[in-house]
């Protein structure tokens, strides 16, 4: 039977004695801790930064581009070549079982005028679908609907860089812009969101019925061209077959011969980003790994440690075996006590590793999230040190002979 | 039956490649409520002797018998649990844990076999208040005179009302009115608690106390005589003819 309470009292008291050393040999596992949980915060700080502009990308988006064409050697590079068209857009969308919305995008820059201000800004003529598509919500007023879409009606939604730019404080829903001299009633805001992942400002932008845009402001070379066109799977796991899938329709809808190249190109952002938060995850795991060498080390002081205790105490473990303590009695005697030591250099570790984190976050700007499965982790890994450092020494105390451990001076 | 049955035992320590003889065949009994001192000068193996009969070494070759058992054939715990229930240690330099208070130093027998700290606590005061230290209970053995050390660990040895307390030369480091207050407190035991007290000492004053004294010298028993001053009660040791046979002046 063995009096776990009493064991830990006297291991508290065994530590209190010599608390200098008992510091210190904790101060190898509180750097570890404290050194897992920061590099555990900044890395899942990391992934959690590419995670949400996935998320403003729009989750599981193919982006489909227009080929590339060439006139005597020089090549026009991408969407230089007028193939994709609202047929395509439409027969994907019915055809194609893994794709779960699309919207066509038809547009370029021009020129906005409201009052006396004027502005620059991206023009894109598309469908309500292109706000499901992006996962894109309003700010305020309204979407178009199809039938706007239909007729080619002249409205419009803004972005908040361009609600700043034109409106300053004015409401702008109901207010009247001029796009290319053509004037076009504001219905909606879109909700801000913020920095592409290549920096770009995502709300400097005017959104109109893809019709209004050929008709009234880009032009078309023939009617239903769109520029991009934007994909949405069902899933994560369908963007695969998706981009096969379209691939396939597309070559046939193109009539494209099995030795000719496509003139189109199928852009698989969300997977890019995928790959890059998987490379952000191991990173973090590597820099946990790493920093949980340190926590290793102070494993070796305190098994050092508790070497010295162990023979510096020689005496009392033949008092405690003379009186009856049983092997197990004095093995756990000694493991409870690197316990205790690990476990409180557990705890000061996970409390400066969260300050730590805290405090990059503030002065050097990276962010970082503290995860509480990470800190119990680091906690349960501390006293896992604890316990396996712990046990070499606490064994040798555990097999001292009697007599010559009482006889010891 | 005898509390105490020894029967030919040996104990040879191997150094190297010589090995040393530290106890040549021994055999004796000892009954319940005897106070026996063992006297020898140094290395004539009463401390050998003693360890084996505190069950903290065991012997090369015969047996040893302790209230029925035989203590031969045990494991490391099982011998560390008959010190615990059987036996009760003082030694010389009093063995206490040091930064320990008198009461935790009494309650560690019982730390280790499930007995509730209110009752450790208890009984831990009470073994105390028997060998005279109450009011000194949270007293650290820096703080306490030799004299009280050693009463300390005369009432660690009872608090588990082991039948045999084993002393090792209890009053090796007491002035002699320590040492005569000491004895009396064994003669005590001895007399009232019906404790069989058996006692290293190399002092005739000491073991004069006792009721019979076992001589060693170079690893044998040679005398093993009834101490009529002391024995009040004494009654007539060996009488199966078991023990002591050989090489055993017994002179009643």
């Amino acid at each position: 039977m063995i009096n776990i309470p009493s064991t830990f009292k006297i291991s508290f008291r065994a530590l209190r004695v010599n608390k200098m050393r008992s510091a210190l040999t904790m101060l190898g596992i509180i750097i570890g801790v404290g050194a897992v949980i920061a590099m555990l915060a900044v890395g899942k700080g990391a992934s959690q930064k590419i995670a949400d502009q996935i998320a403003s990308l729009g989750s599981n988006l193919l982006i489909i581009l227009p080929g590339s064409t060439s006139a005597g050697g020089v090549r026009m590079g991408a969407g230089s070549q007028p193939t994709l068209t609202m047929g395509d857009t439409e027969a994907i969308l019915r055809e194609i079982p893994s794709v779960a919305d699309i919207a066509p995008d038809h547009g370029g820059i021009a020129q906005v005028v409201y009052g006396n201000q004027n502005w620059a800004t991206g023009i894109r003529g598309t469908t309500p679908n292109f706000l499901n598509v992006r996962e894109w919500q309003l700010a305020s007023g309204r979407a178009f609907t199809d039938q706007e879409v239909k007729s080619g009606a002249k409205v419009c939604l803004i972005g908040q860089t361009v609600v700043d730019n034109l409106f300053g404080n004015i409401d702008p829903i109901g207010q009247v812009v001029r796009l290319k001299k053509v004037p076009f009633t504001v219905i909606g805001v879109l909700a801000p969101k913020g920095q592409s992942l290549t920096g770009q400002d995502q709300d400097d932008i005017i959104l109109v019925p893809i019709t209004a845009a050929q008709r009234q402001l880009f032009g078309t070379p023939f009617p239903g061209m769109v520029r991009i066109i934007h994909v949405k799977a069902k899933s994560t796991e369908d963007l695969f077959d998706a981009e096969r899938q379209i691939n396939e329709l597309l070559r046939q809808r193109h009539r494209i011969g099995p030795k000719q190249e496509n003139d189109f190109t199928v852009r698989n952002l969300t997977e890019r980003l995928k790959t890059q938060e998987e490379s952000s995850k191991v990173m973090a795991l590597l820099l946990g790994a790493i920093a949980s060498v340190s926590l290793v080390v102070g494993g070796i002081g305190i098994m050092n440690i508790m070497l010295v205790s162990v023979t510096e105490r020689t005496r009392e473990i033949g008092i405690r075996m003379a009186v009856g303590a049983k092997t197990w009695d004095i093995r756990l005697q000694f493991i409870i006590e690197a316990l205790t030591l690990s476990l409180i250099g557990g705890v000061i570790g996970i409390i400066l590793g969260v300050g730590g984190s805290k405090i990059l976050s503030a002065f050097a700007a990276w962010p970082t999230i503290i995860s509480p499965f990470y800190v119990l982790l680091a906690f349960f890994f501390s006293g896992m040190v604890g316990i396996f450092f712990g046990f070499y020494p606490a064994y040798k105390a555990s097999l001292l002979d009697p007599i010559d451990a009482l006889r010891y001076e | 039956m005898p509390l105490i049955d020894i029967r030919e035992i040996t104990k040879v320590y191997q150094l190297g490649d010589v090995s040393v003889k530290a106890l040549c065949s021994i055999s004796l009994s000892i009954e319940n409520g005897e106070f026996m001192a063992i006297m020898g000068p140094s290395g004539s193996g009463k401390s050998t002797f003693m360890n084996i009969l505190g069950c903290l070494d065991k012997p090369t070759s015969g047996r040893y018998i302790l209230e029925g058992t035989e203590i031969g054939t045990l494991g490391r715990d099982e011998l560390a649990a008959i010190r615990n229930k059987k036996l009760g240690f003082v030694f010389q330099g009093f063995n206490l844990l040091p930064r320990t208070s008198a009461l935790e130093n009494v309650e560690l027998p019982m730390l280790y076999y499930g007995v509730t700290a209110k009752e450790r606590r208890d009984r831990a005061m009470a073994a105390l208040k028997s060998v005279g230290l109450e009011g000194r209970e949270h007293h650290f053995p820096n703080q306490l005179s030799g004299g009280q050390q050693q009463r300390v660990a005369i009432a660690r040895a009872l608090v588990n009302n082991a039948p045999i307390i084993l002393a090792d030369e209890p009053t090796g480091n007491l002035d002699t009115k320590t040492s005569e207050e000491i004895m009396e407190l064994f003669t005590n035991l001895n007399a009232e608690s019906n404790i069989t007290v058996i006692l290293i000492t190399h002092e005739h004053d000491i073991a004069e106390y006792s009721k019979r004294i076992i001589k060693f010298r170079d690893g044998c028993v040679v005398s093993d005589e009834a101490n009529v001053r002391g024995a009040k009660n004494y009654s007539v040791i060996g009488s199966e003819g078991q023990s002591n046979k050989g090489f055993d002046t017994l002179t009643l």
